[in-house]
């Protein structure tokens, strides 16, 4: 029998980039694939050939023995191909069911046959254990209940393949463990799923079998039975990884003092906080823990001087905090590193040197009688290129045309710069290079060794338990109380992240 | 189809794509003289030797340009910010009401304190005129590509009101015309007996000082980081409004010294046939010029020499002068095209 899906030696190059090298990968039915690798890897442009978006310079495809046409996805979705896309591809203004029909109506029938459509939601719903209320507004649903939708949406279409692209980052540890069970009945009933993802462990939790890539190639293969993390960890980076050393600290006084501080509802912080307090000392590192959209960015607005509170109050190294802007915030001695390096950390279209003096351009060492003095701003960056290990052409060169590490380390050396007494890092590490990771952690433990207090906001739990003295879980805008390393399990943590308050904790210290 | 981006640019391609946008410009106005009955040959040399051929040619392109470049520098500062001042025409004509006001005897004073005090006062009006779009871009969010655009009607029928009122000549014979300004805050000619003057040389050094401020200053760096992206900015702690208000008082004040220039340098009075469209001209000439305060200076140039060839040619040739219109046009369409084929690449699907 053919394999569902057969890619043979696809090659997909970006200008210099080879972002796919002649990988070849057969996927039979009854079975999940892991496609597992950093960011970066290839797995998302590997996905995007296949569906259609991207056109393949060498190799083909073939779906259930048929040859696939390149770039077509309509294609590849009545050949039987589903993708389940990371970022949602839904109405929130129509309903589920709506959303599920649009598009699969043919032009001259107008009319929608609810009933009928209904009837197949329903029968698909039941069949996959995916539960979700047919005539609810998308609007009103809930990330885990989006999933289904989207999933749902390409069973309705008749895929036989499913291709999943990091489904679990945006699901609480509950909601994962339901799409696994989801995905458990597929393959059941003989569907196909390549489940794409950069986390070991759910990897292992639910696959058949797992393909690694590194740099665009295929770096190995293994069946789930016979590998462990270790191993996956070591053939995803080519080297084997060291847990950054986490030395016991004293504690210290606090720099940081939020007292039920609440704040207003934004285009860029839809979550605020509500009536939130929290300490953070010096040389410690506090890891915020929670799903994506809970409140993360109202905390992390609020610490980068673009969000005020509008209740509670706010103190930093005993001092009151009135008047609130990101100058201020600088001036206070709060180093900076924003959620997204793109568009907030950097200007794309400008270059090291003007980058890198964003933050303190005005300060006399920069500027004088309203000139900048480009000598000592060059001579800045070439510092922070040295100190911080930036990889770059010349500090003229445009912030566009560096890689996501460079970047990061950047930024890193901006808000570090002049020893902040207080850090946010937000996400400090995410889609980086595993080198460039350790590189990041490495140098927030060492501005935690002088004394430096750190939020760490992440979605990886993984990097907050590594890194984390003390690990709060903010959920709607709320913080759990505070847990001291290894007193909560990631079961407990997983739980508060999903919003459940959990029995027998103790209280704050 | 979509667009990829080129890794970088290499110098030799800098210089062939705005050469190919030129050829591109003048084969495809070559169809259109040929429909007119005409040779292009002919016609491209008629228009080369009516702006270039002979001193006053060479002269009345200058006079000209003159204007255009206040214009142009004027939306080439603000669109580096990302504020879109469409209304440089209405800031012309407030730089051009205030001359009027106060160079016409109110204030007996002579020229070397008058015409500074005039030029003052005219970059205040048309500071003003853009505060006040630039304000309700960022307190209320009103788009101020409509607001600015509105003010140039706004404006013209202003002054329409102004001429047939309080700022009517009364030696004019009925003519909506502004009195004459005295000697004492009229702009010396450069050359005896030719319309050149002394404006030309201040919008010379106009363009020198945006781009000495756009290049070294702190404030430029300001309004590039802003209009590259605002929300970084915003983050890192440039006070993105102010930097705003700034840019407006910068881009309504170099717009104003065009109405300024023209009435003191070359007309003398306040017509409401001041300006065929310098504002928008501006627009042209500061996109051709890919923003650049020096490259201003060439394009308007450029833009001023092709509409004084075309009178030329449309006397010797026989085609109309509207050609010239088509030609800055296209040669506007190619150049920003050329612009993104050098930094993009094309790929068909």
């Amino acid at each position: 029998m053919a394999p569902a899906l057969r890619l043979t030696s696809i090659t997909k190059r970006f200008g210099a980039l080879t972002a796919n090298d002649a990988i070849s990968l057969d996927l039979h039915s009854g079975e999940v694939v892991a496609l597992l690798g950093e960011n970066g890897a290839g797995k998302t442009t590997l996905m995007n050939i296949l569906f259609g978006h991207y056109v393949a310079d060498e190799g083909s495809i073939e779906v259930f023995g048929k040859p696939l046409p390149p770039g077509d996805p309509k294609a590849a979705l009545r050949s039987g191909v589903g993708m389940v896309h990371q970022h949602f591809t839904l109405a929130d203004n129509l309903t589920v069911l709506e959303n599920i029909a649009l598009g699969t109506q043919p032009l001259f029938k107008p009319r929608l046959d609810r009933n009928l459509v209904r009837r197949r939601i329903e029968n698909l719903a039941s069949d996959f254990g995916l539960a979700v209320n047919p005539d609810a507004p998308v609007s009103a649903l809930t990330v885990g209940e989006r999933q289904r939708v989207e999933i749902l949406k390409a069973l309705y279409r008749d895929a036989r393949v499913l291709i999943l692209d990091e489904p679990t980052a945006v699901l609480a540890p509950i909601e994962t463990e339901a799409l696994f069970r989801t995905l458990k009945l597929l393959v059941a009933k003989g569907l196909s799923v390549i489940f794409i993802s950069h986390k070991l462990n759910e990897v292992m939790a639910v696959s058949n079998r797992i393909l690694v890539l590194r740099s665009g190639r295929l770096a190995g293969e293994r069946l789930t039975t016979e590998t462990n993390p270790h191993d996956l960890a070591e053939l995803m980076v080519g080297r084997e990884v060291m847990p950054p050393a986490v030395m016991p600290r004293e504690p210290g006084k606090s720099v940081l003092v939020l007292r039920n501080v609440s704040t207003l509802a934004t285009a860029s912080a839809t979550t605020p906080l509500d009536a939130v307090s929290l300490a953070i000392d010096e040389g410690e590192i506090v890891g915020l823990a929670g799903v994506s959209g809970n409140g993360q960015a109202s905390l992390a607005g609020l610490l980068s001087g673009t969000l005020s509170p509008s209740a509670g109050d706010v103190w930093l190294k005993g001092e009151p905090i009135g008047d609130w802007s990101p100058r201020a915030a600088l001036a206070h001695g709060i180093g900076r590193i924003p959620e997204d390096r793109h568009t907030v950390g950097t200007i794309a279209d400008m270059s090291l040197t003007e980058n890198v003096i964003s933050e303190r351009y005005a300060s006399p060492r920069f500027a004088r009688h309203g000139l900048l003095d480009w000598t000592a701003a060059r001579a800045f960056a070439l510092d922070i290129m040295r100190d911080y290990d930036v990889k770059a052409p010349a500090p003229e060169t445009r912030i566009r045309l560096l890689s996501g590490g460079n970047m990061q380390k950047l930024i890193l050396g901006r808000a570090l710069d002049g020893d902040p007494s207080l850090i946010l890092a937000n996400q400090p590490a995410r889609g980086l290079d595993v080198g460039a990771v350790s590189y990041v952690h490495a140098r927030l433990l060492d501005a935690r060794a002088r004394g430096a207090a750190i939020l760490l906001i992440s979605e990886d739990l993984d990097e907050i338990l590594a890194l984390s003295d003390r690990i709060v879980v903010i959920s709607r805008g709320r913080l759990s109380t505070p847990s001291r390393r290894g007193e909560r399990s990631v079961r407990e943590i997983g739980e508060l992240m999903a919003g459940r308050e959990v029995a027998g904790v103790p209280d704050a210290p | 189809m979509r667009l990829e981006p080129k890794p970088a640019a290499s110098l030799a391609a800098t210089f062939a794509y705005p050469l190919a946008a030129i050829a591109a410009t003048m084969l495809a106005s070559s169809l259109l003289v040929l429909a007119a009955g005409a040779s292009p040959f002919s016609v491209f040399y008629l228009v080369a030797k009516g702006a270039a051929g002979s001193q006053f040619a060479l002269l009345e392109t200058l006079s000209r340009a003159t204007p255009l470049i206040f214009t142009g520098l004027a939306v080439a500062v603000a669109f580096r910010a990302k504020l879109w001042n469409i209304g440089a025409e209405a800031q012309l004509y407030a730089g051009a009401v205030m001359t009027v006001v106060l160079g016409t005897g109110a204030l007996p004073l002579p020229a070397p304190i008058l015409i500074p005090l005039i030029m003052l006062a005219a970059i205040a009006a048309g500071a003003v005129l853009l505060l006040i779009p630039a304000l309700l871009k960022t307190r209320l969010g009103v788009d101020e590509v409509v607001t600015t655009l509105l003010f140039n009607f706004i404006m013209l029928l202003f002054v329409s009101m102004l001429l047939e009122g309080p700022l009517k000549d009364p030696m004019g014979l009925g003519w909506p015309q502004s009195p004459k300004i005295i000697a004492e805050a009229q702009l010396p000619r450069l050359i005896q007996g030719r319309r050149l003057h002394f404006g030309f040389v201040l919008a010379l050094t106009a363009a020198f000082a945006t781009w000495f401020v756009m290049k070294k200053a702190v404030l430029g760096y300001e309004m590039r980081a802003v209009g590259h992206n605002a929300e970084a900015a915003r983050f890192a702690g440039i006070p993105v409004n102010t930097v705003l208000m700034k840019t407006a008082i910068f881009s309504g004040g170099l717009a104003a010294l065009a109405g300024f220039s023209e009435v003191a340098g070359l007309k003398g009075n306040l017509t409401l046939d001041l300006s065929p469209g310098y504002g928008y001209s501006g627009i042209v000439v500061a996109m051709l010029a890919m923003l650049n305060p020096l490259g201003v200076v060439l394009s308007a140039i450029f833009v001023a020499g092709i509409f004084v060839g075309a009178d030329a040619m449309s006397r010797a040739a026989g085609v109309p002068s509207y050609i010239a219109d088509v030609m800055v046009a296209m040669a506007l369409l190619f150049m920003v095209t050329a612009m993104l084929l050098a930094r993009y690449r094309i790929r068909l699907r």
